[in-house]
C-alpha cells in the first residue's frame, strides 16, 4: 500500500481548472519527484495535500485512509509536512522560534529540546545565529531554516517545494545533498522542482507534469533518458 | 512673578498626570484593535463596545443591577473574563464566516456589529448615564496618593495607572514566550506558513479575541470608574481615539498601540487644557493626522503589501 495516494485529483482556481485529474502514489521510504514548468499545477498539487486547498473532485489517501474534511493542523499531526516554495519561514521570529513553529503540534517539550539539536547539528549555521530574526538569514540559509522548521513537526513524509529555487549552484548542491541525507534516516519525500536534472538524479521515481496533468511517469533513471523529457526539461 | 510660575508648572503637572492617565487606558484599548489586525488584518469597529461592554458589566455587577452585587475584585475579574468571551463570541458569529470573503465585507459587519451592540446595551441598561453608587467602589480610591503642592495623583489614577502596566507587561510575557503568542506572531507574518506548521489559525485567531476584549473591557471599567459615567455610545469615541491611537503606532505593532495611546491622551489633555476642552476629540484625530503625513506606517509600522 502506497504511503500516499492521489487519485484523480481536479481543483478549480475559480474558472481556472489547475488540476485536471492528478493520480500520484508515494511509497514509504522513496524519494519521488514531480517536476514540469511553472505553472503546471506543482504546487497546487503539495497544497491539496497539505488541505491548504481543498479539491472540488478526487480523493487523497494517506495509509489508505481518505484526509477529506481534514484541516492543514491535522494533515500535520497526521505526519505530513510541507516545505513551501519561496521558504516562507517567519521572517521577524528568531531562528529558534522558527523551529519552535515547526514543532507546534507536538507536546514533549524534552523530545522538542532533542531535535532542535538534532536540527542545529544539521545546519550548523543555523545554530550559531539561533536568537537572529529569521529574516536575516540569506537565501540558501533560509531554505535550510525552513527544511529544519519542517523536521521539527517529526514527519513521516516530507513534500518540498522548488528547494533550489533561486540558489547558486553550490547552494543547490548542499540543499540537495542534505535532502537525500534525509532521506537516509528514513523519512519519505515527495520533491517538487523545476531543477530536473538534480531532482532526478535523486530520485527513486518520477512523475512529469504539465497544465494540470501528470503526462509521463517511470523510474527517475529511465525519465533521465527518455527522449521527451530530455527534451523538454534537461536542456539536452 | 514666581507665584505664577509655579502655578504654571504645577498646571502642567497635573495635566501631565492626566494626560498619562488617560493614554494608558486608550493604551489598553489600542492593543486590542492592533492585535486584532495583526493576525487576520481586520480593523474590528466593534471592539469600542466591548469596552462599554466592560463598564456595564463592572457598573451593573458592583450596582446589583442583574439582581445580586459581587463584591470589588470579583466584578472586575469576572467582567473582563465575560468580555473576552464576548470578543470570541464576536469573531465566530461575525467575521470567521467571512474569512474569505473580501475585505470591506469583514470592515462592513464590524461597523454594523458596532451598532448592534450600541443598541443591545440601549435594550438592556437605557440611555441614561449611570453612575457606579458610592458604597460598592473601595472609598480610598477618590483619596489622593500623592499631593505635590497642588498637584494631586488619585489612588485611582494610581489603580489605573499601574493596571495598565501590569497587563500590558503581562500581554508582552504571552505575546513573546508563550507558545500561542508566538503562533499570533507567526500567523501575522504568514498565515499560510503558520497553517503549514499545524498552526489551527481560527483557534489563535480566538486568543486573540479574547486577550484583546479582555484588555478592552478592564479598560472600560477602569474607565468607568475614572470619569464615574456610563452609557451605551461610551465605547464610540473611546474606540475612535484609540483606533487613533493604534493607527498613529502603527496599526498591528504592539509597542506601537501602547507609545500611540501615550500619545494622544497626553495630546488630548494638554490640547483641552491649553487650547480648549472643546476640541479635545479633535486633537486625537490632528495628532493621528500629522503622524500619517510625515510617516504613513505610523511610528513603529512595518510596510505591507495591501491585500485588499
Amino acid at each position: 500500500m502506497p504511503l500516499l495516494k492521489l487519485k484523480n485529483i481536479h481543483y478549480y482556481y475559480g474558472n481556472i481548472h489547475a488540476l485536471k485529474g492528478v493520480d500520484l502514489e508515494v511509497y514509504a521510504g522513496e524519494i519521488r519527484t514531480l517536476i514540469g514548468a511553472n505553472g503546471a499545477g506543482k504546487s497546487t498539487t503539495l497544497m491539496a495535500i497539505s488541505a491548504i486547498l481543498q479539491p472540488q473532485q478526487g480523493e487523497i489517501l494517506y495509509h489508505g485512509t481518505s484526509l477529506a474534511g481534514r484541516a492543514p493542523d491535522e494533515i500535520v499531526k497526521a505526519g505530513l509536512c510541507q516545505v513551501p516554495e519561496g521558504r516562507r519561514i517567519f521572517p521577524g521570529l528568531t531562528i529558534q522560534e522558527n523551529l519552535e513553529m515547526g514543532a507546534y503540534c507536538r507536546r514533549v517539550k524534552a523530545a522538542i529540546v532533542a531535535d532542535l539539536e538534532m536540527v542545529y547539528e544539521l545546519f550548523p549555521v543555523l545554530g550559531e545565529r539561533r536568537r537572529q530574526a529569521g529574516g536575516t538569514l540569506s537565501g540558501g540559509e533560509q531554505q535550510m531554516l525552513a527544511i529544519g522548521r519542517a523536521l521539527m513537526s517529526q514527519p513521516q513524509l516530507l513534500l518540498l517545494d522548488e528547494p533550489s529555487l533561486g540558489l547558486a549552484p553550490l547552494m543547490v548542491e548542499k540543499i540537495f545533498s542534505i535532502i537525500e541525507r534525509i532521506a537516509g534516516e528514513g523519512i519519505t519525500i515527495l520533491l517538487v522542482e523545476q531543477n530536473a536534472h538534480a531532482a532526478l538524479n535523486l530520485a527513486d521515481y518520477g512523475y512529469v507534469m504539465e497544465t494540470g496533468r501528470i503526462i509521463l511517469e517511470a523510474p527517475a533513471a529511465d525519465l533521465l533518458k527518455d527522449e521527451r523529457v530530455k527534451e523538454a526539461y534537461l536542456g539536452e | 512673578m514666581l507665584t505664577a510660575i509655579f502655578e504654571q508648572s504645577s498646571l502642567f503637572l497635573q495635566q501631565l498626570v492626566n494626560g498619562i492617565t488617560l493614554g494608558s487606558i486608550y493604551a489598553l484599548i489600542a492593543v486590542g484593535y492592533t492585535m486584532v489586525y495583526g493576525v487576520i488584518q481586520l480593523i474590528n469597529f466593534a471592539h469600542g463596545e466591548i469596552y462599554m461592554l466592560g463598564a456595564f458589566l463592572g457598573f451593573s455587577l458592583l450596582s446589583g443591577f442583574f439582581g445580586f452585587g459581587l463584591p470589588f475584585g470579583l466584578a472586575v475579574a469576572v467582567s473582563v473574563v465575560v468580555c473576552a468571551l464576548a470578543g470570541v463570541l464576536l469573531d465566530i458569529v461575525a467575521y470567521r464566516p467571512l474569512r474569505r470573503a473580501p475585505r470591506l465585507a469583514a470592515l462592513i459587519t464590524a461597523i454594523g456589529m458596532s451598532i448592534f451592540l450600541q443598541n443591545l446595551a440601549l435594550l438592556i441598561w437605557g440611555g441614561q448615564i449611570q453612575s457606579f453608587p458610592q458604597h460598592t467602589i473601595p472609598p480610598f480610591l477618590g483619596e489622593p496618593a500623592l499631593l505635590l503642592g497642588d498637584v494631586v495623583v488619585s489612588w485611582l489614577q494610581v489603580v489605573i495607572l499601574t493596571t495598565a502596566i501590569f497587563l500590558m507587561l503581562a500581554l508582552h510575557l504571552i505575546v513573546h514566550y508563550s507558545r500561542i503568542g508566538r503562533a499570533m506572531r507567526a500567523i501575522a507574518q504568514d498565515k499560510t506558513a503558520a497553517s503549514l506548521m499545524g498552526v489551527d489559525v481560527d483557534r489563535v485567531v480566538s486568543y486573540t479575541f479574547a486577550l484583546g476584549s479582555g484588555l478592552g473591557g478592564a479598560a472600560g471599567i477602569l474607565v468607568g470608574l475614572y470619569y464615574n459615567a456610563v452609557y451605551p455610545t461610551m465605547g464610540y469615541f473611546a474606540g475612535i481615539k484609540a483606533f487613533a491611537a493604534a493607527v498613529l503606532g502603527g496599526i498591528g505593532s504592539i509597542p506601537g498601540a501602547i507609545l500611540g495611546g501615550g500619545i494622544l491622551g497626553l495630546a488630548e489633555v494638554f490640547g483641552g487644557g491649553y487650547i480648549s476642552s472643546s476640541y479635545s476629540n479633535g486633537i486625537a484625530y490632528a495628532v493621528m493626522i500629522l503622524v500619517i503625513l510625515v510617516k504613513p506606517t505610523g511610528l513603529f509600522g512595518r510596510q505591507q503589501r495591501d491585500k485588499a
